[in-house]
C-alpha cells in the first residue's frame, strides 16, 4: 500500500514514524478529526462571486429594478430555507466523526466479499451521514480490515451519489424534490457498477497494495 | 417537504448529541464546536452560490445554454456537461448552484445529471485536496478512472426514464 502524500492531514496529529498501515489504523483509532486550515472565502467562490455580480448587474440593466428585486427576494428566501438544514447538516457530520465505530463498520464490510460485499458498501455509503472528513477515513479503513478494491470504490460512489444527507443538505434546495428524487433513483445501480468495474481493472492486474512499503 | 426534512435532519442531531453527551461533555463540546465552525465557514460560500445563481440564471439567455446543453443536444450534450463537471471547482455549493442555474436557463435534465454526476466523483481540485491526502493514491485513480463511465451511465438512464 502505498504511504499517501501527506499523511498527517488526517487526523491532526503528526504521523512521523508510520508505514502507512500505522497511518490507516491511526485514522481508525483516533478520534480526532482532521484540522485543515481553511477560510471563508477562497478562489473558487471568488470566482462565482464575480459572475453573480456581473449576472445580478446584467439583469438589473437589461430587466429593471423591479425585475432585480424579485429574483434577489426568491434567492434571500431560498437562502433562509438553507440555513437550519446546512447547520444540522454540518453538526450530523461533526458528531458521526467523533462518534462513528470506524472499526465496527470496516470489518462489516472487510469480511465480506463477492457482489454482496459490494452491496453492503453501497448500503453503508448510503447511510453514512458526514462530510469528506468523515467518509475518507472509513473508506481507508476499509482496506486496512482486507476489503478490497471494488469494495472502497462502491462505498465512495454511493456515498458521492445517493448519500442522503449530502442530497437533502446541498441538492434538493437548489433543484427541488422531484428532480433529486428522480437523479436518485437512476443512481442507484451506479456504485455497484463502479465497484465490479474496479475489480475488472484489478483482475486485469493493476496493483493498488504495495506489499513491500 | 421542507418541514418535514428538517425534522428529520434534527432529529437526527438531537440524537447524535445525546449519544454523544452520554459519552462525555468534552467530546459533545468538541464535536459541537466542530460543526458550528463548519457552518460559519460555509455561509458566505452558500450566500453567493444561491443568490448568484439565481441571477446568472436569469441573467443567461436560453439561446446559449439550449444549443449546447439543452434537451435537444442529446450525447454531444451529455459529454460537453460531463466535461463541464470535471473542471468545476469548489465545495458542495458551487456544482448544485451552477446545475440548478443551467437547468432554470433551459438545460436539459440528462444533461444536468451527467454535469453534477461529473462534478460530484471527479471534479479534479476535489480528488487533489480530499482523497489523495487521505487514501492511498492508487486507489483514487483507480476510483476516478472507474468513475469516468457513470456520468454517461447516470445521463443515459435518465434518457430512458424519461423526465419527471
Amino acid at each position: 500500500m502505498k504511504l499517501p502524500a501527506r499523511p498527517c492531514t488526517v487526523n491532526g496529529a503528526t504521523a512521523d514514524n508510520s508505514t502507512s498501515v500505522n497511518y490507516v489504523r491511526d485514522a481508525v483509532t483516533d478520534s480526532t478529526p482532521a484540522r485543515r486550515r481553511r477560510r471563508a472565502f477562497d478562489w473558487s467562490t471568488a470566482v462565482i462571486a464575480f459572475l453573480a455580480f456581473a449576472a445580478a448587474a446584467t439583469v438589473y440593466v437589461r430587466d429593471g429594478r423591479e425585475h432585480f428585486l424579485l429574483i434577489l427576494l426568491g434567492d434571500v428566501t431560498l437562502f433562509g430555507e438553507m440555513l437550519p438544514k446546512v447547520l444540522a447538516g454540518c453538526l450530523i457530520g461533526a458528531f458521526v466523526t467523533l462518534l462513528l465505530p470506524r472499526e465496527m463498520v470496516a470489518r462489516w464490510v472487510g469480511h465480506e466479499s463477492g457482489f454482496t460485499g459490494l452491496l453492503i458498501a453501497a448500503f453503508f455509503g448510503f447511510l453514512l451521514p458526514g462530510g469528506p472528513i468523515t467518509i475518507y477515513p472509513v473508506a481507508g479503513a476499509f482496506l486496512v480490515m482486507g476489503a478490497d478494491a471494488g469494495a472502497v470504490v462502491a462505498f465512495i460512489v454511493s456515498w458521492t451519489l445517493i448519500g442522503y444527507t449530502r442530497a437533502l443538505v446541498w441538492e434538493l434546495p437548489f433543484f427541488g424534490s422531484d428532480f433529486v428524487i428522480w437523479r436518485i433513483v437512476e443512481a442507484l445501480p451506479l456504485p455497484i457498477v463502479a465497484g465490479l468495474l474496479a475489480r475488472l481493472v484489478v483482475r486485469a492486474g493493476f496493483e493498488y497494495r504495495e506489499t513491500s512499503k | 417537504m421542507t418541514l418535514a426534512i428538517n425534522i428529520f435532519l434534527w432529529l437526527a442531531v438531537s440524537v447524535l448529541a445525546f449519544i454523544a453527551a452520554m459519552r462525555g461533555r468534552s467530546l459533545f463540546n468538541e464535536a459541537t464546536r466542530a460543526g458550528v465552525m463548519e457552518f460559519i465557514l460555509l455561509l458566505p460560500r452558500i450566500g453567493v452560490g444561491v443568490v448568484g445563481s439565481g441571477f446568472v440564471a436569469e441573467a443567461l439567455p436560453n439561446e446559449w445554454i439550449a444549443p449546447w446543453i439543452g434537451p435537444q443536444s442529446g450525447f454531444v450534450g451529455v459529454v460537453i456537461a460531463t466535461l463541464g463537471g470535471a473542471l468545476t471547482p469548489g465545495g458542495p455549493v458551487v456544482g448544485f448552484s451552477i446545475g440548478a442555474a443551467a437547468l432554470k436557463s433551459g438545460a436539459g435534465a440528462p444533461q444536468v445529471i451527467a454535469y453534477s454526476t461529473a462534478w460530484a466523483l471527479y471534479a479534479i481540485h476535489r480528488l487533489m485536496i480530499w482523497e489523495v491526502p487521505m487514501m492511498p493514491a492508487r486507489v483514487v485513480w483507480l476510483r476516478a478512472a472507474v468513475s469516468l463511465p457513470l456520468p454517461f451511465l447516470a445521463a443515459i438512464l435518465a434518457m430512458l426514464a424519461g423526465r419527471p
